[in-house]
């Protein structure tokens, strides 16, 4: 009679990151370095890093291979086919119904970062569906990352476009039409209250990411866990119909949570842009 | 006497730690019930207004599932806090 195993442990497992990388088809293990020390931190790759590198490679792949097929079908006067439409059709979308449509009228500018931020986001979430994948934005450093980038390029490009005066005044914001002492009030109020949302708003770009990703993974895993801990064909077989329908969910939430982020970071952009 | 202190103290350790679990389950219900709730309500107005003007349905199922997905990360954030009292226990 096997023991019932431990479903919390197998679940941490699978989801956080670790120094092993398991190879598919039972290859083995590769264990990855470590001590690469720069300044006291240790720079060595982990599993969550080499899969965000194999999905840069993969979306280099795609958009190249992509925009090859499109060029030369175009070359010739005809719309692409296959693989090159999908892509031009995705590409086309975030550039013309998020990028441009959010940010106004400096887009074009802004386009290949919402691009690049969704077409690798996409192929992190995925990745993390495939057996033996693991999702690196199941990790809260990664989406943090990227939402620190979100930030600094509301921020700046805010600042480049607004100057210093237009700037200063998002932040100590007034209403408009207010003047006096009741201006001065409504200052000292809504300061702190727009510093923390210029804050608040990139972490919870990071956490929604990071959650619904996490999540997904630690329902999945539970509920094939379950197979585990109840050892009866019935419950099996159920079992495997629900993960398949969320498998299925999750497929549709990593597309969504992909052009989530990318909308959210455009639409922000386009608040800092315009504010004059 | 000083076996009474040790098992009250025990059992205060384990009792933090029931707690904490507890508050966490019941923070995490009652974050679900305020996403079923929103998106509840999106679901049924976004239905609403399709049959109202069916030819506007892309943009309102579009704007469905834009504002569905803003809510799940508010739900998202408190399982991630709930995850973190089960962890730091």
């Amino acid at each position: 009679m096997m023991q019932a195993p431990d479903i919390g442990k197998v679940i941490l497992e699978h989801t956080a990151d670790s120094r092993v990388i398991e190879l598919p088809f039972g290859l083995g293990e590769w264990h990855l370095p470590h001590g690469w020390m720069i300044g006291g931190t240790d720079f060595a790759p982990t599993k969550h890093v080499v899969f965000m590198l194999l999905a840069a490679v993969l979306v280099l792949l795609t958009v190249w291979y992509g925009g090859r097929q499109v060029a030369k079908r175009h070359a010739t006067g005809k719309g692409p086919r296959g693989f090159g439409a999908a892509v031009e059709a995705m590409v086309l979308f975030v550039r013309d119904d998020v990028a441009i449509a959010n940010i106004g009228h400096g887009g074009e500018k802004f386009a290949p970062l919402i691009l690049t931020l969704f077409f690798f986001i996409l192929y992190c979430n995925l990745l993390g569906l495939l057996p033996w994948g693991a999702a690196p934005t199941g990790n809260l450093a990664v989406t943090g990352a990227l939402a620190l980038l979100s930030f600094f390029v509301i921020e700046i490009s805010g600042f480049r476009t607004l100057g210093p005066k237009g700037y200063l005044k998002t932040i100590v914001m007034v209403p408009p039409g207010m003047t006096g002492a009741g201006a001065v009030i409504m200052a000292f109020i809504m300061t702190p209250v727009e510093l923390i949302g210029k804050v608040v708003k990139p972490f919870a770009l990071a956490l929604r990411l990071f959650a619904n990703m996490t999540a997904g993974h630690f329902v999945i895993l539970a509920l094939v866990g379950l197979i585990f801990v109840f050892a009866n064909w019935f419950i099996a077989g159920g079992t495997v119909l629900f993960v398949l329908f969320m498998m299925c969910l999750e497929l549709l939430v990593a597309f969504l949570q992909a052009y989530i982020f990318a909308l959210l970071t455009s639409v922000f952009i386009g608040l800092m842009q315009h504010e004059h | 006497m000083h076996n009474l202190l040790m098992l009250l103290q025990e059992s205060v350790a384990v009792a933090k730690n029931t707690n904490a679990l507890l508050g966490a389950g019941i923070g995490l219900g009652l974050a679900i019930i305020g996403a079923g709730i929103g998106i509840g309500r999106i679901g049924g107005q976004a239905v609403e207004a399709i049959a109202r003007q069916p030819e506007a349905s892309a943009d309102i199922r579009g704007a469905m599932i834009l504002t569905a997905a803003l809510i799940e990360g508010a739900t998202l954030a408190a399982l991630v806090f709930a995850l973190l009292f089960k962890i730091l226990n």
